[in-house]
């Protein structure tokens, strides 16, 4: 069998997992009080963007100070959500006990409440990435974007579904955790407590949600409520196609792969290293992208240390880039649009039904390299 | 009131202290801070601090205490200290802070302006009501600010009843609160005694004779004790062998530091809130636990997702991850990644 135990040798994969290790140690002793300003400052900024942005919805019938509004509110929320929010529930600042930075109390300025998304990706999706059946971020339920997932008239619409979720994005994140897909399949009750419980949750949040961006702040701007509405909805926006382009090509790209769940039996902590870095991509950019993209943009170093604060990635990635050459490992990386465009190729590719025999050389993922083979 | 809850509205998620901090961190609302007025050494190795509380704190009663938060290289730490000013006065908390361990070290370099977290009081250590006739309290070293506050605080409501104070200290000039301790009212005895020098009226450590001489009437009345955990000790032994403990009513300020032997399973591991109590096999808290029949929360198990994370209330862990052990009460701890080590409770 081809997979991901026959990579590298055990005593390879042992060692290469002690590397991994070493970097992990040096940057987990090295942290200290440059990382808590360092966050305190990004907090500092977004919350200053956020009031920036709402009181310019009060000149919101001045063009420019409405769309300088639109933009502020919506930096705000992409800083909010992805270089503090995801970063904090990570838990990558629990080791400062500082209240409003323990991945237990955050709460983010999006659909998807805290406790919810904890489960499904902290959890799910961090420990079993890029494993087919079992991480639910492959294809997010609706779309088919690998291979070894049987194809079906209805992923003809998987273009359009891309679409339709990178506008709603925040919608998708929230209700993916509800696991509808498997709800219809009846492979979850509806009526299961759990379930239940995250419905509530969902609603309360939601409530609050639309409460302040669609009904409270318009209000408060009288006349202009429409304007400060529809500004609102434009940053609402603005963050769902920024969050869904970054975290697709963080999974999506061609040459990541996805694995079963028998190669990932019993796996020792240098093969789940190497899963991480074969299910992850990198997109390159300066150190502004970087923030915005809450280091996402560090997928892969992102995966392999999902708890040390995300401004140390950068430091540690060519050191993970040089092991990776050195092991004969891909290390998947290159500029936001060479990303995008291969993301959107593979769902346009998946979309239509597999052709019988793969002749174009590369296979996109070793699990496609298996079908094939065995067919 | 109401405009309050439409700015909590309008703040969600984060809501409106992580606003209104940012302008100035004395203006929170549900948390409280506490900002350094005025800072004063009475004797090398101690600090006085007065602070101003925010609008969120209610007071305390003497002989109560608060958690102090600061944060030192990025982490924050938090240690408790009893208030030694009156509890009629407590538009101002005023602190005596010996120092001994990293937060009360780094208390010491306090600065008027510094902003420090507070809890709202907490403890049992406190005087009955109506206030007792007589009264005997003892006290060694930085153990006498809660019963400096209650001196205080009896003077502020003119009890006339007797009160002897009887407090140790190495040397005269380790005596904190002395020019105030030496003009009390008629109706209160305070008796020094030094430990390592001569100078107070008394000598040596705490004796029964001590006792006889300072307050011959100890045996009927309440006697409030705090200090160091060696006077602790003798003088609990001492009532202990009159049969007077119940007379006896104490303050556990200085903890000590334990000495842990990181590899060695001991200790008791329990969980408060479904009361199941288990000996520590020295595997991780999960694993244990699930062992003792109970079903924790939890995902990956191994240490990134922090599905697991749950209040430690009392005890210390070893993180297997960092290697770091750590003893701070009330702290969140990753069960699938902490061994215990000795006495563990958990908030679960
Ligand atoms: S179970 Fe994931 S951190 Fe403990």
């Amino acid at each position: 069998m081809t997979g991901l135990q026959d990579r590298l040798t055990p005593e390879q994969i042992e060692e290469f997992g002690r590397e991994m290790d070493a970097i992990r140690q040096r940057i987990v002793a090295d942290l200290g009080q440059d990382d808590v300003d360092y966050i305190r400052n990004v907090i500092k900024t977004q919350r200053g963007l956020e009031v920036a942005g709402r009181a310019l919805m009060f000149a919101g019938f001045v063009p420019p100070a409405w769309l300088a509004g639109v933009g502020a509110l919506s930096l705000a929320k992409i800083l909010d959500n992805m270089e503090i929010g995801h970063n904090v529930m990570h838990g990558q600042y629990d080791w400062t006990r500082i209240p409003e930075l323990s991945s237990q109390k955050f709460e983010w300025d999006t659909m998807a409440p805290a406790e919810n998304w904890r489960h499904s990706h902290n959890y799910i999706h961090h420990t079993f990435t890029n494993v087919l059946d079992k991480d639910r971020d492959i294809g997010y339920g609706i779309l088919r974007i690998d291979p070894a997932q049987k194809w079906h008239p209805y992923y003809l619409g998987n273009p359009v579904y891309a679409t339709v979720l990178a506008f709603i994005f925040q919608w998708g994140v929230m209700l993916h955790d509800l696991e509808f897909d498997r709800v219809v399949r009846g492979e979850r009750k509806w009526s299961d407590p759990e379930l239940k419980q995250m419905r509530e949750r969902m609603a309360r949040k939601a409530v609050k949600q639309v409460g302040k961006d669609y009904v409270l702040f318009p209000l408060l701007t009288g006349p202009l409520a429409p304007l400060t509405f529809l500004g609102n909805a434009s940053a609402n926006l603005t963050r769902n196609l920024w969050a869904f382009a970054i975290i697709f090509c963080g999974h999506f790209p061609s040459d990541v792969e996805s694995f079963t769940e028998e190669e990932t039996e019993n796996e020792t902590r240098g093969q789940w290293y190497l899963r991480q870095i074969l299910g992850s991509a990198n997109i390159t950019g300066g150190p502004l992208f970087h923030i915005l993209s809450g280091n996402l943009s560090h997928q892969i170093e992102h995966h392999l240390f999902p708890d040390i604060p995300a401004r140390r990635y950068p430091q540690i990635a060519a050191e993970v880039r040089a092991v990776c050459e050195k092991y004969g490992l891909p290390y998947n990386t290159g500029p936001l649009h060479k990303q995008l465009w291969s993301v959107a190729k593979k769902i346009v590719k998946f979309a239509l039904p597999p052709r019988p025999r793969q002749t174009d050389g590369k296979p996109d993922t070793l699990a496609s390299d298996r079908v094939s083979a065995a067919a | 009131m109401r405009l309050a809850a439409i700015a909590e509205a309008l703040l969600t998620p984060h809501g409106i202290d992580r606003y209104l901090e940012l302008v100035d961190p004395m203006l929170v609302r549900r948390e409280i801070r506490g900002e350094v007025t005025a800072v004063e050494h009475q004797t090398p190795g101690t600090v006085t601090l007065t602070l101003k509380p925010s609008s969120a704190w209610r007071g305390f009663r003497a002989g109560q205490y608060v958690r102090v938060s600061v944060d030192i290289d990025g982490v924050r730490r938090t240690r408790c200290y009893s208030p030694a000013g009156s509890q009629h006065r407590d538009g101002r908390l005023e602190l005596t802070i010996k120092a001994q361990g990293l937060v009360s070290q780094h208390l010491n370099r306090a600065r008027p302006g510094w902003v420090l977290g507070l809890s709202q009081a907490d403890g049992a250590f406190t005087l009955p009501e109506p206030r007792p006739e007589k009264l005997l309290l003892i006290s060694g070293g930085s153990g006498i600010t809660p019963l400096m506050s209650m001196l205080r605080t009896l003077a502020d409501e003119g009890h006339r009843g007797e009160v002897v104070f009887l407090h140790y200290a190495n040397t005269p000039d380790d005596v904190l609160y002395a020019h105030e301790l030496a003009r009390q009212a008629p109706n209160v005895r305070v008796v020094l005694a030094c430990t390592h020098a001569a100078g107070g009226e008394l000598s040596g450590f705490f004796s029964r004779e001590h006792l006889a001489e300072a307050a011959p009437w100890y045996a009927g009345a309440l006697t409030y004790l705090c200090g160091p955990a060696q006077l602790m000790d003798s003088v609990r032994a001492g009532y202990d062998s009159e049969q007077l403990s119940e007379q006896l009513i104490t303050e556990e300020f200085a903890s000590s530091e334990l000495v842990i032997d990181e590899s060695a399973a001991e200790g008791t591991v329990r969980f408060a809130h479904s009361g199941v109590e288990f000996p520590n096999s020295g595997r991780p808290l999960l694993e244990q636990a699930e062992e003792a029949g109970l079903r924790p929360e939890h995902g990956c198990r191994m240490g990134i997702c922090f599905s697991c994370t749950k209040v430690k209330a009392r005890g210390r862990v070893r993180n297997t991850k960092s290697g770091e052990v750590s003893g701070e009460e009330n702290e969140e701890i990753q069960l699938c990644i902490s061994v215990p080590a000795g006495d563990v409770e958990i908030d679960a």
